[in-house]
């Protein structure tokens, strides 16, 4: 891997003449977990697409990218919501599928490790269709770590799961991702506060940056000051259509 | 009751209510056959049937192989250029209004009254369906899948190799299930117009000389070729599927 860029975004988009954001000023710092909080619609998602290179019809005017720099291109692997398992490959075809998009030929030791870091060794022969929701997640977590990318975006790749299951993928990502720029856009203040060294809320007057609290992450999701960031992370995302006091 | 015990019984009523009508008109046998006279033609020229059904099903499988790969390859390659589907796709559709039976004649006179004429009748016949439905499944491929390979770092074509292709095989297999249907229909079309051999040409030659049950049971013969022909198709595109 290489070494783990900052990344920033300052700039409005548009998508067919719709604003969805104006004036933003996005700072993700190197080789930590910035988390990304807001309300549906608000470009959280564009933000994403435009680090990875896949906000087709959006306009965007700023400036963007990593702050090394040098391209993002080839520095950035992607996971979201939907696994994006293809359904006619196995769970070690789908784990080296970058390799085989790249004409490289997947290195078998590296994907054994890969697949032991996120438990599923016994399962690479099958077929995505046969794994449970935790399981197919932590498939793509492997494709992910696969990847080796330093700079990783993720785009609420938990929201689907079951509360138990999701605990244990935040804590197994976040381990996995250690070191890495990561972006992780989000609906849950509980994700957020668990796993942000940074912490901002994407409103429509901006983008409002939060305490974290203190210690590493994961943070224990009975932590008291933890409990608190997310108390306070939803009543902001409650009351934002006025943008009341503190935040403005 | 299953499937296949309904289907039984359908198909015996089925001759039932032929026979008595037979009875019951009392037409001559020369217009309108008995099934049991038809099952004892069939029977008696059983080696002449078997002789003229191994050309049908040799024109209909190559046609078949050959309109498939074919349309594969077509739609491939209109999916790929943007700029090739824009010229030859009204072209594609307006091949559609021809009616296949007006190429008959000039594709014997082209290939000959063997099995060439008939392979490319069956071909053409089948060419726009599988071209048409594998096409539409390669344009809409599932954008998140081609956004993630192209994070990956993957060029046009090994999206389309990897990833267009395999999720678009389910459009490709409803069209070959289709082909399987129609393929028989352009081969005997092909073998009406001109040709010495093959269930077409064996019913024409039976028409003519008023052997209606050989017409019918050469007709039976087909039908169950072609139904055959679509349940292999049907198992073997299943197959393909069955991950999807």
């Amino acid at each position: 891997m290489t070494p783990a860029p900052s990344l920033h975004l300052h700039g409005s988009a548009a998508f067919a003449g719709t604003p969805l954001f104006h004036a933003l000023a996005l700072e993700v710092p190197a080789g930590r977990w910035t988390c990304l909080l807001g309300p549906s619609g608000i470009g959280k998602s564009t933000i994403l697409r435009l680090f990875a290179g896949l906000a087709e019809g959006v306009r965007f005017t700023g400036r963007m990218g990593a702050d090394d720099g040098a391209p993002l291109a080839g520095r950035v692997a992607l996971m979201a919501q939907d696994d994006l398992l293809l359904p006619w490959l196995s769970v070690a075809g789908n784990v080296t599928l970058g390799a085989r998009l790249r004409g490289e030929t997947p290195d078998p030791a590296r994907l054994a490790r890969v697949l032991a870091q996120v438990g599923l060794d016994t399962l690479a022969a099958r077929h995505p269709a046969a794994l449970s929701g935790g399981q197919r997640q932590r498939a793509a977590l492997a494709r992910t770590l696969m990847e080796d990318r330093a700079v990783v975006l993720l785009d609420e790749p938990f929201s689907a799961l079951d509360a138990r299951t999701r605990a244990r993928m935040q804590e197994l990502t976040a381990a996995s991702l250690a070191g890495r720029t990561v972006l992780l856009v989000t609906h849950d203040p509980g994700e957020a506060a668990r796993l942000g060294h940074r912490i901002l809320v994407m409103t429509e007057t901006g983008l409002h940056d939060l305490p974290p609290p203190p210690g590493p992450v994961p943070r224990p999701a009975g932590d008291p000051q933890t409990l608190t960031l997310q108390a306070r992370l939803l009543d902001i995302l409650r009351t934002d259509d006025t943008c009341a006091p503190p935040i403005c | 009751m299953s499937g296949a015990r309904m289907a039984l019984v359908s198909a015996l009523l089925g001759l039932a209510l032929w026979q008595g009508a037979v009875w019951v008109t009392g037409l001559p046998r020369f217009i309108l056959p008995g099934p049991l006279l038809v099952a004892e033609t069939m029977w008696t020229s059983r080696a002449l049937l078997a002789e003229h059904a191994v050309v049908t099903l040799a024109e209909v499988l190559i046609g078949l192989v050959l309109g498939t790969v074919l349309g594969a390859l077509s739609a491939i390659g209109l999916a790929a250029s943007g700029l090739a589907r824009q010229m030859l796709r009204p072209l594609l559709v307006f091949s559609q209004a021809i009616p296949v039976f007006a190429l008959a004649p000039i594709l014997t006179l082209w290939f000959g009254y063997g099995l060439g004429s008939k392979i490319v009748m069956a071909l053409i016949i089948i060419y726009f369906p599988v071209t048409s439905s594998f096409l539409d499944a390669l344009l809409r491929p599932n954008r998140d899948w081609v956004g993630l390979a192209r994070v990956m770092g993957a060029s046009p074509a090994r999206i389309m190799w990897h990833i267009r292709i395999p999720a678009a095989l389910p459009g490709l297999a409803s069209g070959v299930r289709l082909a399987a249907v129609y393929a028989p229909i352009g081969a005997i079309i092909g073998e009406w117009v001109g040709a010495s051999r093959g269930l077409g040409y064996l019913m024409l030659l039976a028409n003519g000389r008023a052997k209606t049950d050989l017409m019918f049971a050469a007709l039976i013969v087909l039908a169950v070729l072609t139904v055959i022909l679509h349940a292999v198709v049907g198992r073997a595109a299943r197959r393909v599927l069955e991950r999807y």
